[in-house]
């Protein structure tokens, strides 16, 4: 563990996210629109993906963090912050500097189905990347490249000239990776890449992944809200809730040092696939739902549902930080956490 | 990091036989690889579908009619000395099929001449409402915000005008003909085609294959004609099927009501309209132009309905 | 607030009562007739629940387990569905036999479905407080009053907050697990003998879902109600479920109490989901994975569904449906609710 996170450090950081935010208005008005409020998806968040490493985020729905891929993928305008990509802020880029950049930082999306033009063949789908980045592949080689890239994946290359409609979910899962590789990216961010898949086909297409990652030196960003799977693929995780970093750190401080609330209630409430394991086990199980992130509660934005929760939970906004009680030391509770009150609870990891 | 060296290699043998079992799977129907589109899927249900059938045979009959009338009368209707008043209201004979009109003029030679008429306010109405309706369409989905608000007031403006109603005030200004009907009735028409390319685009705009596309850097014109059309063409293309045979209808009322087609033209409606005088003594003059225009509204409908029914994605 | 607990421990699977069970599927089989061929999407599944009792059915898309579940419920799509062959016995009455109408007013009053999509089951147009308000009107005839009365009842059993004030909201006014609970509220307002519940979990977090689960089991003790429960979740199943049946091309291939079967499974499919969940000490490590796709349902392999995708298959495996075969220790001593359809389970389970 100790070489793990000090292999991390000595990497040179390939993404630096700072103090990111996303608001989207609310308005109303139906030729001359006002905005009456906003939901604050992302408000304020900041971390660091370093080459070569898998950057788990983890949260419920609602918490921001498919609204955080979009940002990085400038899909949408960041209300505000920076993304720095190797020391260049991209969020202000023009659009021609914005395409060379975007060359390097690919996306795969969750949902197989609705991410593949159904009215594209295979080939379509992957050589598309090369017509739009011509200086990539010359046109004489795209259909060669195209059908590396579906034995990249572990698909047969002559399917080139089928529809997605005639794939099943994993290969289909595999074409959008395969298009994700197509132009050489350094950086690759999942948005839940396995969730629509079925049980024994999620575990083919992550070991397709981590492949890939040793084959290409990718880095990931790993969003998901499966916690087990996210521990095995990534190196470090943050946890975000309602549009902030609840705790940030190496996936063997988050599983098993954890030491804010929030990680701990989500931790305790995955359910264990085996009865044995799971008798005698503490369960936190929260109350209640998520705020609206139009209307986040002041302060600590879990307080509602904390049940640490004190006065200056509401009044004091807890920064992400090392807890007090555990600076300087060198024990895995000493990472980022941001809760006035972060210790340690032993809860069974997944 | 991973210790990753002896993962690699067992793997790749793994994913491959991954996609093994559906490589069986679909060896079958190999040679026709391409063929597995919505659109060739739609093109194989149309091709067994009787309704379509019929009216396509139908629909190409009228289009000859209308291309070549010469082909199946001898006679031409702007022929002044063709009719004879002492013919008047003749009853059928084998040599004059559908009899005379009125005017002494043989119904048969004017009813062959009149498809042109309705098919060219068909195909002209249908063309530009597709043209300005989607065009339109494409631009408020795809722009949005205040373009979108703008054109979509604009649109339900000329929407809550009735096409009789529009049309009758509009004609009565104009010099009409086949083509002036046609712009008339487009202008009426669009917001229709509008409204349906609007959402089909909103639909698809979201859509994450669209987001992928703008991921890998895609200008707003590949996405649009790439993306966007494809995609949101298909429900366009089957309303505009069917309003066909509508604008047809609608062009033979204008006509009846003496605000369309003006003689000499010559239209089903006006015929009809000329013949409803004397109906009573002579029922025959209504009944071949009534019965041409019906067959003919009933084969451009039973098309747009089979293309409905092969490219509506509910059905499938 | 938040509720800190010791989980207790698994119940010991309760003693089926005497006599008939409350539902007992017996070798059901449901085709799609679609134009591509035949879809064979459930092939002889039998199984049965007893009052209190839950049964989990476990599988993937495709694999049949929602599909049973709609034909016990009635809501099949008949064409292009169509079930050539089986039984449903509820309390002793085969419901397919029985006339239309009186299959409806069992299946309104006597098994009620929880979906996994909330929102689009429930009416959009209607206040929650009239949709559950409707259950008692339509089948108890109750006055607008009594029946509204009853509605934030309901609510308030199933644990929504000021259930009074909300009665008059709207679907989309809920949050997801609210929505769910509403679900649950709307299920049990006759207070059925049995519950379907089709994935009532997948579309909430997890922080959620531990709760909506905990109130079904909660509910489900309190009325003595038979529950099946259809999922691809081994997590899920582990926490509330006495018996798993898990389903592989539309047959079932293994029966077991809960606890038997993450111990020891008898059937190599079992065996690969358990294995391909991710687990600490093979961080780093390749995740084991099921090799290949689930069958085509138009065109399933033969002999055993599961033999393309098998390591241990052999060519009886491509050539012989395997039958449910009880499994008994190495010792034959018997194992009660134990069942596997393969030919190959001494192997599997002993070794």
């Amino acid at each position: 563990m100790a070489e793990l996170t000090k292999n991390v450090t000595e990497r040179e950081p390939i993404l630096q996210v700072r103090n990111l935010v996303k608001h989207f208005p609310l308005t109303q008005g139906i030729l001359f629109k006002k905005q009456v409020g906003a939901v604050k998806a992302v408000d304020g968040i900041s971390f660091d993906l370093y080459r070569g490493e898998t950057l788990g985020i983890v949260g419920e729905s609602g918490c921001g963090k498919s609204t955080v891929a979009k940002l990085l993928m400038s899909l949408e305008t960041a209300t505000s912050g920076e993304v720095f990509y190797k020391g260049q802020d991209i969020t202000k880029l023009s659009g021609r500097a914005m395409k060379a950049v975007r060359r390097n930082i690919q996306m795969v999306f969750q949902d197989p189905y609705t991410s593949l033009n159904p009215r594209m063949t295979v080939g379509d789908i992957i050589g598309e990347p090369f017509e739009i980045h011509p200086e990539v592949a010359p046109k004489g080689g795209r259909r060669r490249k195209v059908q590396d890239l579906l034995d990249v994946v572990g698909l047969n290359p002559e399917y080139i000239n089928r529809y997605p409609h005639q794939f099943s979910g994993g290969q289909r899962q595999r074409i959008g990776i395969a298009r994700g590789l197509a132009l050489n990216p350094e950086i690759i961010i999942c948005d839940e890449p396995v969730s629509a898949l079925d049980v024994s086909v999620q575990a083919q297409v992550i070991n397709l992944m981590e492949k890939l990652q040793d084959e290409f030196n990718l880095s990931y960003l790993f969003i998901a809200h499966d916690l087990s799977i996210v521990r095995h693929i990534s190196d470090r995780v943050g946890v975000m809730y309602l549009g902030k970093m609840a705790e940030i750190g190496t996936d063997g401080q988050i599983y098993e040092h954890p030491t804010h609330p929030y990680t701990q209630a989500l931790l305790s409430a995955v359910p264990v696939p085996d009865p044995a394991a799971r008798e005698g086990r503490e369960r936190i199980i929260l109350t209640g739902d998520v705020p609206s992130p139009a209307n986040p509660p002041s302060g600590c934005r879990f307080r509602t549902r904390c049940w640490k929760a004190q006065d200056k939970c509401s009044t004091e906004e807890p920064l992400l930080a090392i807890p007090e009680r555990f600076r300087g030391q060198d024990v895995l509770a000493a990472h980022e956490s941001a809760c006035h009150f972060a210790e340690e609870k032993a809860i069974l990891a997944v | 990091m991973r210790d990753t060296t002896t993962v690699g290699d067992e793997l790749t043998t793994d994913t491959q036989t991954a996609g093994a079992p559906s490589a069986s799977k679909h060896a079958k129907p190999a040679k026709k690889e391409r063929e597995a589109s919505l659109w060739s899927d739609a093109m194989g249900d149309l091709r067994r579908n009787p309704v379509f059938i019929i009216g396509a045979v139908l629909v190409l009959f009228l289009l000859v009619l209308a291309a070549v009338p010469g082909l199946f009368t001898s006679g031409s209707p702007f022929d002044a000395t063709a009719c004879k008043l002492q013919d008047s209201l003749k009853t059928p004979s084998s040599s004059h099929w559908f009899g005379y009109d009125i005017q002494g003029c043989d119904v048969y030679t004017r009813t062959v001449w009149a498809a042109r008429n309705s098919v060219i306010v068909g195909i002209t109405t249908t063309t530009l409402v597709l043209l300005v309706g989607s065009g339109l369409g494409l631009i408020a989905g795809w722009v949005g915000g205040f373009v979108d608000s703008v054109l979509s007031r604009f649109t339900e403006i000329f929407f809550a005008i009735p096409v009789l109603l529009g049309g009758m005030l509009i004609m009565s200004g104009l010099q009409g003909n086949a083509w002036t009907v046609s712009v008339v009735l487009a202008t009426l028409g669009w917001p229709q085609i509008f409204r349906i390319m609007r959402s089909s685009v909103l639909q698809n705009k979201n859509n994450d294959y669209v987001m992928a596309a703008r991921a890998l850097g895609a200008g707003t014109w590949r996405i649009t004609v790439r993306h966007i059309l494809p995609n949101a063409v298909a429900p366009v293309i089957v309303v505009g099927a069917i309003s066909l045979g509508v604008y047809i209808s609608a062009e033979a009322a204008l006509s009846y009501l003496g605000i369309g087609v003006q003689p000499p033209g010559i239209s089903w409606g006006l015929m009809v309209s000329d013949a409803s005088v004397r109906w009573l003594q002579a029922p025959h003059v209504l009944l071949f132009p009534a019965a041409a225009l019906s067959v003919t509204v009933l084969a451009f409908i039973m098309v747009g309905d089979a293309v409905r029914d092969a490219l509506d994605p509910k059905l499938r | 607030m938040t509720i800190i607990d010791k989980t207790s421990n698994v119940p010991a699977p309760r003693s089926a009562p005497e006599g008939t069970p409350l539902l007992e599927v017996r070798d059901l089989h449901v085709e799609f007739h679609t134009r591509d061929g035949v879809a064979k999407a459930v092939n002889g599944v039998s199984y049965s629940v007893n009052a209190g009792e839950t049964l989990a059915v476990l599988g993937e898309s495709g694999s049949g387990k929602s599909v049973t579940a709609q034909a016990i419920m009635g809501i099949l799509d008949m064409p292009p569905g169509k079930i050539p062959h089986g039984e449903i016995l509820f309390q002793g009455t085969d419901l397919l036999k029985l006339p239309a109408e009186e299959f409806r007013k069992v299946r309104g009053q006597k098994i009620a479905m929880i979906f996994q999509d909330a929102l689009s089951s429930l009416n959009p147009v209607h206040t929650v407080g009239a949709q559950l308000g409707e259950m008692f009107r339509v089948h108890r005839g109750m006055s607008k009053k009594d029946a509204t009365a009853k509605a934030i009842e309901l609510m308030d059993r199933v644990k929504i907050p000021a259930a009074k004030a909300r009665v008059g909201d709207y679907p989309h006014q809920f949050s997801g697990g609210m929505r769910q609970r509403i679900m649950i509220a709307m299920a049990m307002a006759l207070e059925p003998d049995l519950i379907i519940a089709d994935e009532p979990t997948t579309a909430l977090d997890v922080t959620v879902q531990a709760q909506v689960m905990d109130l079904l089991a909660e509910l489900q003790r309190e009325m003595n109600m038979g529950l099946i429960l259809i999922t691809h979740d081994l997590g899920v199943v582990a926490d509330v479920a006495d018996k798993i049946a898990v389903m592989y091309g539309g047959r079932i291939v293994e029966n077991a109490p809960v606890h038997e079967i993450y111990k020891r499974p008898a059937h190599p499919y079992t065996r690969g989901l358990l294995d391909s969940i991710p687990r600490l000490d093979q961080k780093g490590q390749e995740l084991y994975a099921i090799k290949g796709l689930p069958p085509n349902l138009l065109n399933i392999p033969s002999g055993c569904a599961f033999n393309p995708r098998c390591p241990k298959a052999q060519d009886i495996c491509r050539t012989d449906v395997p039958v449910l075969h009880p499994v008994t220790e190495r010792d034959g001593a018997d194992l009660p609710g134990r069942t596997s359809a393969c030919h190959f389970w001494k192997e599997q389970i002993h070794g």
